[in-house]
């Protein structure tokens, strides 16, 4: 039965069809494989999180090798919520990467654009998928040179260096993470999830264990761009091709994040993380760091796309801030976060593609009284800024609202107070977009523009109505992160 | 058939609104209201729509007398002011009225109060954009002061909800009372809608600078929906009492001096919630009906008096008193109606103001209340004065300003002249309006002594208005600006500020500079340290990211060798 190998059909499809498109050389033809495994990707990853949503965990032994000596590549609720995520994302992004990517970079390197994309897209599903904390290194580090090219491909020239600099803190964090594994498997002898958390009881409080705990929060921090190890996001994002940074800004960090969770929850433990640690303390601290200073920097920003990219720090900080809280409302707003930011920061960023095809800039000048000139595109801006500022009725009031009461089960008052005083900061910046989109006369760079094509437009507002769905019925969002966030609380009392 | 939640019919017209143009969409314009007024007529009394989020189950809709009443009155006056605005060319405000009033409805058949608190911020959110679309410098500004109050507002209701769900566990927007923490915090926040004193100036502030027929709708709307959340949550308050008899008196002196006519109206709205908010805190039968039946008559006459004085605007593009004057003759049929209307707000008998208003001063006598009756009494006499004769006189007649122009458009005059018909058969035939009253009324408004005491009232009073008028003791109309409670943040905290400044370093120099002085100080520091080449803002070279990641390893090994 080809449904008992859909673990494995998740990494090996993107793998293959990247193959395809390096080889192919044509843009055109390149895309077409890219969206056909993009559009493949998302079904089987539905499958198997129905399946495991009814029966339980999916477990399975890649080529064979039983865990723990094998890979095991194991799908549960969490894995299987990321990697839905994931791939939905990127069947949503594919069709609109075709206008945009063809505007944007040069017709001889399209081709690398995809085989890239896939690469990544493997890399992100093998890091969601594998029960391995080694061949979670390995897709690690498929996607992130995968995203040093993606990055790289930018038409700014500015986005060689943001790659560069990308690839050189990308490398020392997935060192960083490597070491904590070696250190890991130093003291376990094994390599699986969960056969090192059924030996980590024996040996909780040695420094080796606690040192690796520090070499992978670092090293992980870094990929998921918690303040202050974010520096190398907004650049990347910044000047990466528009699809490019519509697809990362949903996906990659999210990725990271999940891999936090994991090591946090299953491996370490919540009772010793949380409880024996004071690693709540220190996350809590820089998650409210991020949500208030990135913010501030976004207020800042002329560059629209830098603006979004720093909004994402922000908006990271308030999903590291429930898993600092630690409870079950408070986790279940940080997983559900992880989705409702990847569905509005992909429209966003989407937004912002469009309007760069368009009049070829997302400076804050030119854009003003575009929203006369583009404004079902536009619109899609303010209803997906609406949910990044928390406004009900958006995706981005249930994160908060799960947050705030997380934070009041814990009765910290104070936490609600600057929940809400940080949206505020989010007010100020998306307003500020959205009023000299609107209420500006046209600039000149608006003159005679159109709205994009139905292939960029159709994306944005499947995202966009996605906020707006996810804010009124949250069975598959928060209904999924609320059992997520159950299991792995599990460990804790 | 089951019946559509009314609020629906309002968002799906509104998408109508939005792709049709000119005379389609005027057709669809007036058809929502009526379509929703149909829907309301077919829906009985009872839970409509649940639906459920988080572990809440939402009570979407829910109809009893109270928010069917108000129901109807949205329709209608929904209804009455697309009519009006029907020449406006301007998309923004057709649907942004549209949601608005949606919202409104949203809000009074909210049988939950996370229901509520989501129409309560769209409320907000969708209202604002009829301040905006007047598009000047100082529309923008007074429509962000206006933004940020009302999702304060909103903030504050949501903590309170909040809080309250977490002490009883139910989220049933049903009677509160004041008790406990939460139950303050949700009353500051319908306090803060209701333009409770000192809490009011978005009011005063913002809608006079909406548009002609934005104004029509947001005096409809807001403090209506606040007014019947306080009837549902608070009735029998007594503390409401006090409230509503110094907002029945206090605006009365600022809007004697005031300039701007539609600002003398925003003014006279709070005079009159002042009124309902009374009878609320009053809580009996007799009180709570009046307070209702007045909410109803208010949007009425308010509207119209709003409307004569858009179509002043419209026309003359003035609406300072002092500018203004001998508008009856090319605005006949504006006169008219707006001196139904003063009519109407003034409380004559025949008209609407008089069957409904009396209700909340005579169960203020019944329930041991005589001060406050008299407070009722002299802010029934100060509504003669300011709205009643101030506002027609000074528009339409005072001296000639040799202003000519053209009488109102034929939409305008149609809506003006269907709430001047409701105004006087409300008043002359209140009964209907009475049937459909939460309580059963036993409330006679036509006896002798009533309508003497009324005349009498009212004669003295434009006896009074003649007698300044001619001894040259009336505060002339001065093109000024007034401040209020402003005096707060404009003067006061500006004077505290300079005090503490003083006592710390005995300095002289003008105070206001001296506080921006320090705001800029502040921006600067922020900008500084997060603007594009401040610390947090700027590209770092490679290598101090690498030295972060250090550190931050060094930290965290630190810390949990040592925990």
């Amino acid at each position: 039965m080809i449904s008992a190998h859909y673990p494995a059909l998740q990494v090996v499809i993107p793998l293959l069809g990247a193959v395809l498109c390096a080889l192919v050389r044509r843009g055109s033809i390149a895309w077409l494989v890219a969206l056909t495994v993009s559009w493949i990707m998302p079904v089987i990853a539905a499958a198997m999180l129905w399946q495991v949503l009814a029966d339980g965990p999916i477990s399975y032994a890649l080529g064979g090798w039983e865990p723990p000596w094998g890979i095991e590549y194991r799908v549960d609720a969490l894995s299987g919520f990321l990697l839905l995520l994931v791939s939905g994302v990127g069947a949503v992004i594919m069709p609109y990467a075709r206008t945009s990517v063809a505007s944007e970079i040069h017709a001889s390197r399209q081709a690398w654009f995809y085989t890239m994309y896939l690469l990544c897209l493997a890399g992100l599903l093998g890091m969601a998928i594998t029960g391995d904390a080694f061949n979670v290194f390995v897709f690690m580090e498929i996607s992130s040179l995968a995203t040093y090219t993606l990055i790289a491909l930018g038409k700014d020239r500015r986005a060689l260096l943001a790659a560069y600099q990308y690839l050189i803190v990308g490398t020392i964090g997935a060192t960083f993470y490597v070491i904590g594994v070696g250190l890991l498997y130093s003291v376990t002898g094994s390599l699986n999830f969960v056969d090192i958390a059924g030996k980590l009881d024996a040996i909780e409080n040695t420094r080796p264990l606690l040192s690796a705990l520090a070499f992978l929060t670092v090293g992980i921090s870094l990929k998921l761009a918690l303040f202050p190890l974010h520096v190398w996001l907004p650049n990347a994002y910044a000047y990466a091709p528009s699809a490019a940074t519509s697809f990362l800004a949903a996906t990659a960090t999210k990725v990271a994040v999940y891999l936090l969770l994991r090591f946090f929850f299953t491996v370490f433990g919540a009772g010793f993380v949380f409880e024996t640690l004071p690693v709540s303390n220190i996350l809590l601290v820089l998650s409210i760091a991020a949500m208030f200073g990135a913010s501030i920097v976004a207020i800042f920003q002329d560059d629209i796309k830098r603006m979004l990219a720093y909004s994402s720090v922000a908006q990271i900080g308030y999903i590291t801030l429930g898993i600092a809280l630690a409870n079950q409302s408070g986790l279940t707003g940080g997983i559900v976060h992880i989705f409702n930011h990847a569905m509005m920061k992909a429209a966003l960023f989407l937004v912002l593609g469009a309007v760069f095809y368009r009049i070829g800039s997302v400076h804050i000048d030119s854009l003003a009284g575009i929203g006369r000139r583009m404004p079902v595109t536009m619109a899609s801006f303010v209803i997906a800024g609406l949910s990044i500022i928390g406004a009900p009725g958006t995706a981005g009031f249930i994160s908060k609202w799960y947050l705030a009461v997380g934070a009041l089960e814990k009765g910290w008052w104070w936490l609600v107070f600057l929940i809400v005083l940080s949206s505020l900061l989010a007010v100020v910046y998306i307003g500020r977009v959205i009023e000299i989109a609107w209420f500006r006369t046209p600039s000149e760079a608006c003159e005679g523009v159109q709205e994009p094509p139905p292939m960029m437009l159709v994306p944005i507002w499947i995202f966009t109505a996605a906020t707006i769905y996810f804010g009124f019925f949250t069975d598959l969002s928060a209904g999924i992160a609320g059992k997520a966030a159950e299991t792995l609380l599990g460990g804790l009392k | 058939m089951t019946s559509l939640a009314p609020f629906l019919i309002f968002f799906v017209g509104a998408i109508f609104v939005l792709l049709t143009r000119g005379v389609l969409r005027s057709i669809v314009l007036l058809i929502i209201p009526i379509i929703g007024a149909a829907n309301l007529l077919a829906m009985g009394e009872g839970v409509h729509l649940q639906a459920t989020l988080f572990d809440y189950s939402l009570t979407v809709v829910r109809a009893d007398k109270l928010s069917l009443l108000f129901g109807y009155l949205f329709h209608l006056a929904a209804f009455i002011g697309v009519i009006f605005s029907l020449h406006v060319r301007d998309t923004v405000q057709h649907v942004s009225g549209v949601l608005y009033a949606g919202s409104a409805l949203g809000a009074v058949f909210a049988g939950d109060m996370i229901t509520l608190f989501v129409f309560w911020e769209l409320l907000a959110v969708t209202s604002v954009f009829l301040i905006l679309a007047r598009r000047s410098e100082q529309s923008f500004r007074a429509s962000m002061r206006y933004l940020l109050i009302q999702v304060l507002s909103g903030v504050i209701l949501l903590a309170g909800v909040l809080l309250r769900a977490h002490e009883t566990g139910s989220i049933a927007f049903d009677f509160i009372g004041l008790d406990g923490l939460s139950s303050w915090l949700i009353f500051l926040a319908f306090g803060i809608k209701c333009a409770f004193p000192f809490l009011h100036n978005w009011l005063t502030d913002a809608y006079p600078e909406a548009t002609p027929t934005g104004t029509v709708f947001l005096s409809a709307f807001t403090t209506k929906v606040a007014v019947y959340s306080l009837a549902r949550g608070f009735p029998g308050t007594e503390l409401l009492v006090y409230i509503g008899a110094t907002m029945a008196m206090f605006p009365i002196f600022f809007a004697v001096i005031e300039n701007d006519l539609r600002r003398v109206l925003a003014y006279s709205l709070i005079n009159q919630v002042g009124f309902m908010v009374c009878g609320i805190g009053i809580g009996t039968a007799l009180a709570i009906n009046g307070a209702i039946s007045h909410a109803f008559n208010d949007v009425i006459f308010k509207g119209l008096l709003f409307m004569t004085m858009g179509a002043v605007l419209y026309r003359t593009g003035k609406i300072n008193g002092s500018e203004l004057g001998g508008l009856y003759k090319s605005m006949p049929l504006t006169t008219g109606f707006c001196i139904v209307g003063a009519a109407s707000i003034s409380a004559f008998p025949l008209f609407s103001g008089f069957v409904s208003k009396s209700m909340v001063m005579v169960a203020a006598l019944e329930e041991g209340h005589p001060i406050v009756w008299l407070a009722l009494l002299f802010a029934s006499a100060g509504v003669f004065h300011h709205a009643g004769i101030k506002i027609p006189f000074f528009a339409f007649f005072a001296h000639d300003s040799g202003i000519r122009t053209e009488e109102a458009p034929r939409n305008m005059l149609i809506a003006m002249g269907l709430a001047a018909v409701l105004c006087i058969f409300n008043g002359s035939y209140p009964w209907l309006l009475y049937s459909l009253l939460p309580y059963p009324v036993h409330y006679e408004p036509y006896t002798v002594a009533h309508v003497i005491t009324q005349t009498q009232l009212l004669f003295f009073s434009a006896l009074a208005f003649c007698w300044l008028k001619l001894t040259g003791l009336y505060p002339p109309e001065l093109p000024s600006i007034n401040i209020d409670v402003e005096w707060s943040y404009r003067k006061a905290l500006p004077s505290l500020a300079r005090w503490g400044l003083r006592l710390g370093r005995s300095l002289g120099g003008g105070l206001s500079t001296q506080l921006q002085r320090a705001i800029e100080q502040f921006l600067r520091q922020v900008y500084r340290h997060h603007g594009p080449r401040g610390v947090f803002g700027r590209t770092w070279p490679t290598g101090s990211m690498a030295f972060w990641m250090t550190f931050l390893l060094g930290t965290y090994l630190i810390v949990y060798y040592i925990q």
